[in-house]
């Protein structure tokens, strides 16, 4: 479902003079179809680069990023931003850490709108939406206020509602846990592994040890590159 | 097919370099924000991408719904014109500029329908309130003259007389300067449901980043005339490759 | 006959470039075509764009019939007549059958026109945009792009404010389905004869300099909505002196108590009715000459 092929990332920092911050070299991750890979590694090792490497937020600067997209493998790191865009619609979902909002867009709507412009009625994605939240511990009377003023834990229970409801064949999760409590790491750890049923990719970041071993089907280990001055 | 498709752009004005080399491409329902400082050029980009403004060097085209390719400065004026009033919309930063102002809300809306040829003045007044609900204007200010408008009023009125024949392709210059930012956060929701729902396509000049990153889902940036850096608008603002670029967003205030 | 004067007043130079915006404006019905104004022993305001286009066009076996505001025997309309007795020697009359040539001023007579006749308006304005877009430029490329929304935009404030269109005099139209035209301040109710007139219609406008012209039987359709149709206004009753119902009407007041009487405007027309005996609840037996 998705394949790298010698992924390298160096950051050139221009306002420091072109300082070259190497972070990846020569990845070569490939993940199946119902499959649960976790990065894992220090801080620093460039989980979270390779995270947005993949879904296409960094640009690659070497090698490729194949997805399977509509039985097609496209390679994020060449393809042109339209084609990128459709491949984050249809087949790459993405669970930031933070949510970044909407201004006066409501909860439930900020849901809603990832089936609707999908194709889904307008009614059954708020019924949809609506749902996945409750199950997520937002409770109805939250669903019509824009989440700009909820909590942390709050703010990501809706980014991952809002990431899972469309089904993406491939997902990538950076720390989907890291500001719940025991009860909403629980509902997570059950949705994932109900998109795992249903053949889904997955991708994660996950310091939670009891989270990571209830999701992971194997390790992928990354070492801070040796070159960093 | 690209929308809009323009090449080795060029214009100079005495010494300055307002366009040096510049490409674009715009496909059907595609946002593409154009960033950069003050005298960056990217005003004048939009003006000659709309028409408005001839280079000196370079060529743009427009597909048309039949799939055909105008050069948009090849065309008659009577040709270009009708553009600008039915396929193309054109938002300015003032209002004021593209408003009637001692003509009514609804008049102002309707007179696009009307240069198109509607003759029917309950249909024209239906669609004018119409539009004014979609726009957040309670319609029993459908008779008021748009000087008793606030400002964030007019320029939603101005999208609704814009948006009221369905264009294709929309250029905006700077919609949401000189609003407060309460305002330009309600207007930059109302111009990105609507810009989604009509699958509108759009070129948007702004300075703020903050608006390319809402409304975008493209951006180039812009310094001294040349596009320096062009991509996926989170790419381009979360991963910036150029000196400039980086300088640019690293300039904005965290909020 | 027209001692001191070239004929009809005008130089022939004058009078040769004034022909050849006729022959434009002619060729190209409803455009304005801008022309040399000269300088008329009378004041702006008082027809001297009309003066000139019927000095260009008046042979020696014409008949000159002016009228203002219907009438024959304003101080305008005697005074024109009289400038062309004296400079060019021509008949003059007051029946519209008889005029070759028509000058008026607010009024199209009620006797259809022939085409034989010739009728040539005053126009103060010819530009009928004026009042909507005070760039004349921005006019100018209006009228070449045929793009005349602003104009029902006027109409649509009008039926959004008065429920209805509430021009009742100088009313837009299109001509030959190609420019917007001033008809000049004739009411409303002239309008339709212009459609389809057989006779050659003249504008001239003498302090804005321009001629425009509608040829015989040119198609001239007011502007209006599909849900709010172009409506003739008239007063509710019929002329008081010949008891005419389809002419137009003018208020009379006749005391200081409420009295009033509405009569023809069209005094020609008025007084040939009451000569064939029709007569009005308030004609009296002695009008009828």
């Amino acid at each position: 479902m998705l394949r790298t092929e010698g992924l390298a990332k160096t950051f050139t920092l221009h306002l420091r003079g072109g300082m070259q911050l190497p972070v990846l070299s020569g990845i070569d991750l490939a993940v199946s179809t119902g499959e649960c890979v976790v990065l894992s590694g220090p801080s620093g090792a460039g989980k979270s680069t390779l995270m947005r490497s993949l879904y296409g937020n960094y640009r690659a600067e070497a090698g490729h990023i194949w997805i399977r997209h509509h039985g097609e493998m496209i390679d994020i790191a060449a393809a042109e931003p339209r084609i990128v865009l459709a491949v984050r619609r249809e087949t790459l979902g993405y669970v930031s850490q933070f949510l970044r909002v909407v201004p006066r867009v409501s909860t439930l709507d900020i849901v809603a709108d990832e089936l609707i412009t999908r194709g889904v009625a307008q009614d059954e994605a708020r019924d949809r939406a609506g749902a996945l939240l409750l199950r997520l511990n937002i409770p109805r009377r939250l669903h019509s206020i824009p989440p700009a003023t909820f909590s942390g834990g709050e703010q990501q229970r809706v980014n991952l509602a809002r990431g899972f409801i469309a089904a993406h064949p491939i997902l990538l999760l950076d720390e989907p846990t890291a500001s719940l409590d025991a009860d909403n790491r629980a509902v997570v750890i059950a949705m994932v592994n109900e998109a795992k049923a249903r053949g889904t990719a997955i991708v994660a970041i996950c310091h939670d040890a009891e989270v990571r071993d209830a999701i992971a089907d194997r390790l992928f280990p990354l070492s801070p590159t040796q070159e960093a001055a | 097919m690209t929308l809009l498709r323009a090449r080795g752009l060029s214009l100079r004005f005495k010494a300055i370099r307002a366009l040096d080399d510049v490409a674009v491409d715009l496909w059907p329902g595609e946002v593409l924000a154009i960033v950069g400082e003050s005298g960056s050029g990217k005003t004048t980009l939009l003006n000659v991408l709309s028409g408005r403004m001839a280079p000196d060097a370079g060529t743009v085209w427009y597909t048309d719904p039949e799939g055909q390719e105008h050069d948009v400065h090849a065309m008659p004026a009577p040709a270009l014109r009708t553009l600008h009033r039915s396929d193309w919309g054109f938002v300015h930063q003032d209002p004021r500029q593209n408003l009637r102002m001692n003509v009514s809300a609804g008049g102002n809306v309707g007179e696009r329908l009307m240069a198109r040829g509607a003759r029917n003045y309950g249909d024209i007044r239906a669609e004018a309130i119409d539009w004014l609900t979609q726009v957040e204007i309670d319609a029993n200010r459908v008779d008021d003259l748009p000087r008793t408008f606030s400002g964030g009023m007019l320029q939603r009125l101005q999208i609704a007389r814009t948006l009221v024949t369905h264009p294709r392709l929309v250029f905006m210059d700077e919609p949401t300067g000189g609003l407060d930012v309460s305002v330009q956060a309600r207007l930059l929701d109302l111009i990105r449901t609507l810009v989604a729902r009509l699958g509108i396509a759009a070129v948007l000049v702004t300075h703020d980043i903050a608006v390319a990153r809402l409304l975008a889902h493209r951006i180039a940036v812009m310094q001294r005339g040349r596009v320096v850096e062009t991509g996926l608008t989170d790419q381009v603002l979360d991963d910036p490759q150029h000196a400039y670029t980086q300088l640019l967003v690293s300039s904005v205030l965290q909020a | 006959m027209t001692e001191g004067y070239n004929f009809a007043y005008l130089d022939e130079q004058t009078k040769r470039m004034i022909r050849r915006a006729l022959l434009k404006a002619v060729a190209i019905p409803g455009h304005q075509v801008p022309f040399g104004s000269r300088e008329m022993p009378l004041p702006y305001g008082w027809g001297t764009g009309g003066i000139q286009v019927t000095a260009s066009i008046l042979g020696h076996d014409d008949t000159l019939k002016v009228i203002d505001q219907g009438a024959d025997d304003t101080t305008n309309a005697v005074s024109i007549r009289r400038f062309f007795a004296k400079t060019a020697g021509v008949a003059t009359t007051t029946h519209t059958a008889e005029a070759t040539v028509i000058q008026t001023r607010h009024r199209i007579p009620e006797k259809t026109l022939r085409d034989d006749q010739i009728i040539v308006y005053q126009v103060p304005q010819p530009e009928p945009l004026f009042r909507l877009e005070s760039s004349r430029v921005e006019t100018r490329r209006m009228h070449g792009l045929a793009d005349y929304g602003l104009m029902h935009v006027k109409l649509y404030e009008d039926v959004a404010r008065f429920g209805q269109i509430s021009i009742s005099y100088d009313y837009p139209v299109l001509v030959n389905q190609r420019y917007l035209m001033s008809p000049s301040p004739i009411p409303a109710f002239d309008n339709p004869k212009m459609d389809r007139m057989p006779a050659l219609q003249l504008f001239g406008a003498g302090r804005e300099k321009r001629i425009y012209a509608i040829p015989p039987w040119t198609q001239v359709r007011s502007l209006d909505f599909e849900d709010h149709p172009f409506r003739a206004i008239n007063a509710p009753e019929p002329c008081g002196l010949c008891g005419a119902t389809d002419s137009y009407l003018d208020e009379v007041i006749t005391d200081d108590h409420g009295g009033r009487l509405f009569v023809c405007s069209d005094t020609d027309h008025c007084a040939e009715r009451r000569a064939a005996g029709h007569i009005g609840k308030d004609g009296f037996a002695e009008a009828a000459e």
